[in-house]
């Protein structure tokens, strides 16, 4: 897991190996569940419009900054994960928030690499204005374990080459929820129950896990990790809000540009998942001094089809 | 003598007698819920906005009334001027008007237009008379600081905070306060967390100057970012679970747990018409269905409604005035619009229901407020066949959906209760006569 490896993937046609499809799969079984066993409070119309905003802006931001080709498959997962993660009374507010999680993209970039991950943006845009909100508390615990068994699963199946920072994020936030928990001397069903939530889940493998707006090099996504996990637990436990990884994730993004700067690695691309190591040094020679040409790589990025995807 | 800290040890006090004649707005009773209905059931207003809060307690404390006093963790030291007493008539006032409701219509006789409608409701609640007698004792010692001291109508009241919990612990134990096991550690978290306690015990000299025979509910109004109630200290040692009915007012919108799932309870079923007579029975048990099917895990939700207007009104919405005694500070005191009818503007009701205890609630519930301003309420329906004896090619239908009506009215019974539907076929059919055999098929199409 984690590693690309060329041998096998190869005689696939590279439509197979974008771990995107199996994201697809996965959110729309859990919608569909969400919506047919837990009662989730979202109309037919919200998700329907959320899912036609979002391809809409799709196309017309493929058009205008003429990329080569239309791919639903990011919008697709934003407006999945909106469906799954936004309540809101009005359908106008659904179309917003799809619209600027994919708007978001194409024009808050930075060295052509989106800063905010869409669905993250979006959310926070919407419980900022006061137009919608989250239901954390809306996961039973069987959509919870089998939500995990899923996640757990798509990685190993599509061997997503950047599921470290995914890793990284549930060791460093629930070793940390543990470390709380015997402090206090609170039972660990406490810590367990705590991370019992979909929206978490939702979190951790397809919203910081997103390899277009996470650092390119792998160290530099474990310290992404660590920090965007410190910042949730103080938005959790110190100011006492909700749905404290969003928050954290969004404080966490604008440093993305910094990371990529100190410790650089080879930009994603769907098509050939990679965990950015290929083209640069030992971290160990990285790490505090990275060399001209690698930081030149990363200022100058320039990239193929699916940038902006 | 050592005194039990009440029942549940819980931040919940002595709710008052609500023995319920609710008041009629809208309609009439036609079924009286039994006022015991839910067992150790503690009620709690919380009034909130901009992280002021006014919490309003009372519970349904049964037994030894010297035995009577309650530990709540706050979030921070109350000054005098931060506790209050509230009044049982609001909150029973409140209850009443968010209470689950029974609403009946009769049918038409289908050969003419013609309509009766009323609206019926039930209410659920609580009760527990208590009077309370304690002696008052004091102690410094062990870590422990009284941060202050209160005498506030009949409560004697204490700010304690501590340096470690065997301290405080031991203090509450000199003190005449029995600890349950295990308490120890739940109260050492809640230290960690800069969690100070509220101590209430009864003055006795002044319960009997103001010669009341009752608790009236406890108020305190503080400021903080915790949007929670704590309820694990009323889990420890709990018998079995506890019943917990928590009324949200708030300026924007519907509460909601985010620890928890909240989950809206089934409404708008239609039942068969004998259940009138045992809403109250039919209600715990719908409750108690609805529990399992959560896996123990849920919290419910009751009602939600704009304090504007209900329909159909189990009781009048609250006035200004009661809704101010309950917390709500941001609403000016002249909000009566119209006709004397009492308008309260910017307040949004949100009725929580939940059965806890620590194996399906080992965290405190934490809620937060959303913007979702939807009506919501726990009606049910009876649908009162015709039983004239017209006679017309309508009739006719008529008499033959209803049969199909009433086996559906029998099933979804049977389905939110998890009563037998044998049971139920029979008492439906005591209810309501012999019902007309269905013609066969054959015999509709040749019309014999």
């Amino acid at each position: 897991m984690g590693q690309d490896n060329g041998k096998d993937r190869s005689q696939k046609p590279a439509i197979w190996r974008d771990p995107r499809l199996y994201q697809i799969a996965c959110l729309s079984g859990l919608l569909l569940y969400g919506l047919l066993w837990l009662h989730f409070e979202v109309s037919p119309w919200q998700i329907t419009i959320t899912l036609g905003t979002a391809l809409l802006t799709q196309y017309a931001g493929t058009r205008f900054f003429k990329l080569p080709a239309f791919d639903p498959k990011s919008p697709l997962i934003s407006a999945l994960s909106l469906c799954l993660l936004l309540r809101t009374d009005q359908l106008p507010v659904a179309a917003l928030a799809s619209f600027l999680a994919i708007a978001g993209k194409f024009v808050i970039r930075w060295k052509d690499k989106h800063v905010f991950n869409p669905t993250n943006l979006a959310l926070a845009v919407v419980l900022t204005s006061g137009l919608g909100w989250m239901s954390p508390g809306q996961w039973g615990q069987v959509a919870w374990f089998g939500f995990l068994i899923a996640c757990l699963g798509g990685l190993v199946v599509t061997r997503a080459a950047r599921a470290d920072v995914t890793v990284a994020f549930l060791v460093f936030y629930v070793g940390l929820l543990i470390v709380r928990a015997l402090w206090l001397g609170d039972p660990l069903m406490i810590p367990l129950h705590q991370i019992e939530s979909g929206a978490l889940l939702i979190f951790a493998f397809f919203m910081i896990s997103d390899p277009k707006t996470t650092p390119d090099s792998r160290t530099g996504r474990i310290v992404y990790a660590l920090l965007v996990t410190l910042a949730a637990l103080y938005v959790q436990f110190g100011l006492f809000r909700p749905n404290a990884p969003l928050w954290g994730l969004i404080a966490c993004a604008p440093f993305v540009p910094l990371i990529d700067y100190l410790l650089p690695g080879s930009r994603y691309d769907w098509a050939k998942p990679s965990t950015g190591q290929r083209a640069i040094s030992p971290p160990s020679h990285v790490i505090g001094q990275p060399s001209a040409v690698n930081r030149l790589r990363s200022l100058l990025s320039i990239h193929q089809p699916g940038r902006f995807s | 003598m050592k005194r039990i800290v009440a029942t549940t040890f819980t931040l919940l006090i002595g709710l008052l007698a609500w023995n319920g004649d609710a008041s009629a707005f809208c309609g009439f009773y036609v079924a009286k819920a039994d006022t015991k209905l839910f067992n150790k059931a503690s009620e709690v207003t919380i009034a909130r906005h901009d992280n002021k809060t006014v919490i309003t307690m009372a519970n349904d404390f049964k037994g030894d009334v010297k035995e009577f006093a309650m530990v709540v963790p706050v979030p921070t030291i109350l000054e005098k001027d931060q506790i209050h007493i509230g009044e049982a008539a609001v909150l029973k006032h409140l209850a009443d008007y968010s209470a689950p409701r029974l609403v009946e219509y009769f049918d038409e006789n289908p050969c003419r237009r013609y309509e009766l409608f009323q609206d019926k409701m039930g209410a659920l609640k609580n009760m527990a008379p208590a009077s309370a007698e304690l002696k008052r004792e004091r102690d410094r010692a062990l870590g422990v600081t009284i941060e202050a001291q209160y005498t506030v109508g009949e409560y004697d009241i204490l700010i304690l905070s501590a340096r470690e919990s065997n301290g405080l612990e031991t203090w509450l134990s000199e003190n005449g306060y029995k600890i349950p096991n295990g308490a120890s550690a739940v109260l050492q978290s809640y230290l960690k967390q800069h969690m100070n306690f509220f101590v209430a015990k009864i003055n006795l000299g002044e319960q009997a100057k103001l010669g009341l025979s009752h608790l009236r509910p406890l108020q305190i109004a503080f400021e903080s970012p915790k949007f929670m109630l704590p309820i694990r200290l009323g889990t420890v040692n709990a018998d079995g679970a506890q019943e917990l009915f928590i009324y949200f007012l708030t300026k924007q919108g519907r509460v909601e747990t985010t620890n928890y799932r909240t989950i809206r309870l089934p409404e708008a079923q239609e039942i068969p018409v004998y259940v009138k007579d045992r809403f109250g029975d039919f209600y715990r048990d719908l409750f108690t269905q609805q529990v399992k099917r959560e896996s123990e895990r849920g919290v419910f939700l009751e009602y939600a409604w704009d304090m504007n207007w209900c329909d159909p009104c189990a009781a009048n919405p609250l006035s200004t005035e009661e809704l101010r005694s309950l917390g709500v500070f941001w609403q000016e005191t002249n909000g009566r619009i119209g006709k004397g009818m009492p308008m309260a503007q910017n307040v949004f009701l949100t009725r929580l229901h939940v059965r806890y205890d620590a194996a399906h609630f080992p965290e405190d519930l934490v809620f937060q407020e959303t913007t979702d301003r939807s009506n919501f309420q726990a009606r049910y329906i009876l649908r009162h066949p015709w039983n004239g004896t017209d006679d017309c090619p309508a009739a006719t239908a008529y008499r033959q959906q209803l049969r199909e009506r009433q086996e559906k009215e029998a099933q979804t019974l049977a389905n939110l209760t998890g009563w037998q539907i044998s049971e139920i076929r029979k008492a439906m059919q005591l209810a309501s006569g012999p019902l007309i055999e269905p013609k066969k098929w054959y015999e509709r199409l040749w019309n014999n």
